[in-house]
């Protein structure tokens, strides 16, 4: 069996680079949740020189985007979207310290390479799994873009939220290595 | 004639994308729990495995069976002899779509423009519905929550009637392993053949609804559903996309008569969460 590893955000790129591809970890602490439209703003500031309204420094970012939860719920079921649309903003948000991105697909070339060049590894939830995952999270702050609903930035306190590691800091790629061991000519 | 009030449409409506959305077909739980059994790879039955107790939690704690409770899809087949009272049928199946949406603490993932807005319509519609005329006094509703990372994966070809069966199965196969770990696998194919190129793309989403292990009657379709569905398990890609032996659950196929110069092929993938709920009325 593979490893469970626990993690606790903030963390520090000489833990990140401990992680390998196929480990399990179990999260605690705050990450930020992000989706297409909040990273298209994220983006849009950094153009214009201005600073984020979140720091990215040793965190993660969930690409989630929620559904309401019920009264008495601390979050509505909250699984992970695709990954790949975010692929054209990652590289920037990489290098200003973020340390890894939590969602489900395969990213581009130029994600795995900013990964490498600044530490930080691509987690994977069970795409599907949102009522289930949403047991992992205790509170939910939204943080800013408000008039973006379920697509904008939350802060989510999380409590051994289940993920694997899918691409490593050195670029080792799951979604790469595991297929072929199964395939059938 | 018979009358149907349009506030049955509506509270019809509500209530099975409401039942849709939390609790997941016993045919596709069935299958999951056979799957997860007989999956060789550990990471593989692992996903399956959550799969499965999520579907459980969504269930019992009435809550969606996944945060993308998707765009509304609704499949109308109205009695001719049935009359609607009181109300406008089309509003009463997007009010049944609002109420659900917005009572249930479903997402509301819709917006109103495609290309240039791009705002939200904060319920949920308009919903996206397909109305046939059936003989009798009933109304058949048939309705069905698409998540869009599946969607976003489907695929139309007009192929050359030359092209033939291999033609299909190439395309079929080729889609779906294409799609990887994005359509959270295991997938459903939905497959539309014939028709023209916008009746071949509604038959595949039609194929979706049909209960899991029914094939097509046609005994060769049959076949090829099989054959289809083989191949794309050979692929290795897996629960997740992250290896092993079950990527897809269902190749189901549904064709229509065709020009004499065409060969139209949609094929319209599912996630593991193909949540759809029917009721006649
Ligand atoms: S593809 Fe399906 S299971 Fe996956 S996130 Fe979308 S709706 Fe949910």
């Amino acid at each position: 069996m593979e490893k469970v590893i626990r993690i606790k955000t903030p963390v520090t790129t000489k833990e990140i680079k401990k992680l390998r591809a196929k480990d399990n970890v179990l999260l605690t602490g705050e990450i930020y949740t992000a989706r297409d439209a909040a990273h298209k703003r994220l983006i849009g500031l950094l153009k214009e020189g201005k600073r984020l309204p979140i720091d990215l420094n040793g965190h993660f970012i969930y690409y989630v985007g929620p559904a309401p939860a019920k009264p008495g719920y601390a979050s509505g079921p909250a699984g992970p979207t695709t990954s790949y649309r975010m692929d054209p903003y990652t590289p920037q948000l990489l290098k200003l310290g973020l340390k890894g991105m939590i969602g489900k697909g395969t990213r581009s070339k130029e994600v795995i390479a900013a990964m490498k060049e600044y530490g930080a590894v691509y987690l994977a939830a069970v795409g599907g799994a949102a009522a289930l995952i949403s047991k992992s999270i205790k509170k939910v702050d939204v943080v800013c873009y408000e008039d973006l609903g379920a697509e904008a930035i939350h802060r989510f306190y999380v409590e051994d939220f289940p993920a694997i590691v899918v691409i490593d800091s050195e670029g080792n790629n799951l979604y790469e290595t595991e297929p072929p061991k199964y395939r059938l000519e | 004639m018979r009358e149907i009030k349009a506030e049955v449409i509506k509270d019809t409506v509500r209530d099975l994308f409401l039942d849709a959305n939390y609790f997941i077909g016993k045919d596709l739980y069935n299958k999951l729990k056979e799957q997860s059994e007989v999956e060789e790879s550990p990471v593989g039955k692992s996903v399956l495995e959550q799969i499965i107790k999520n579907n459980e939690i969504a269930a019992e704690e009435k809550i969606a069976i996944c945060q993308d409770t998707g765009m509304a899809v609704v499949f109308i087949e109205l009695g001719q002899e049935v009359l609607i009272v009181d109300g406008d049928f089309n509003e009463a199946v997007n009010q049944g779509v609002r109420e659900a949406y917005t009572e249930g603490y479903l997402r509301k993932s819709v917006v109103n423009d495609p290309v240039f807005d791009r705002i939200n319509t904060k319920d949920n519609t308009p919903a996206v519905t397909h109305i046939k005329i059936a003989p009798g006094n009933r109304v058949k509703i048939t309705v069905t929550a698409k998540g869009f990372g599946s969607e976003n994966m489907s695929s139309i070809k007009m192929l050359k009637p030359a092209d033939g069966v291999e033609g299909v199965k190439n395309f079929v196969v080729k889609t779906a392993v294409a799609a990887g770990p994005n359509p959270c696998p295991p997938i459903i194919v939905g497959v539309g053949i014939g028709g023209t190129m916008e009746m071949a793309a509604v038959l595949s989403k039609r194929a979706l609804l049909r209960p899991m292990g029914e094939p097509n009657k046609d005994p060769r379709y049959a076949q090829l559903e099989t054959e289809i569905l083989q191949e794309i398990n050979k692929s290795g890609i897996g629960p997740a996309g992250l290896g092993g032996r079950t990527t897809a659950l269902s190749v189901n196929i549904e064709y229509f008569p065709t020009h004499i110069a065409g060969l139209p092929v949609a094929v319209n993938i599912c996630c593991h969460a193909a949540r759809h709920a029917e009721k006649v009325i």
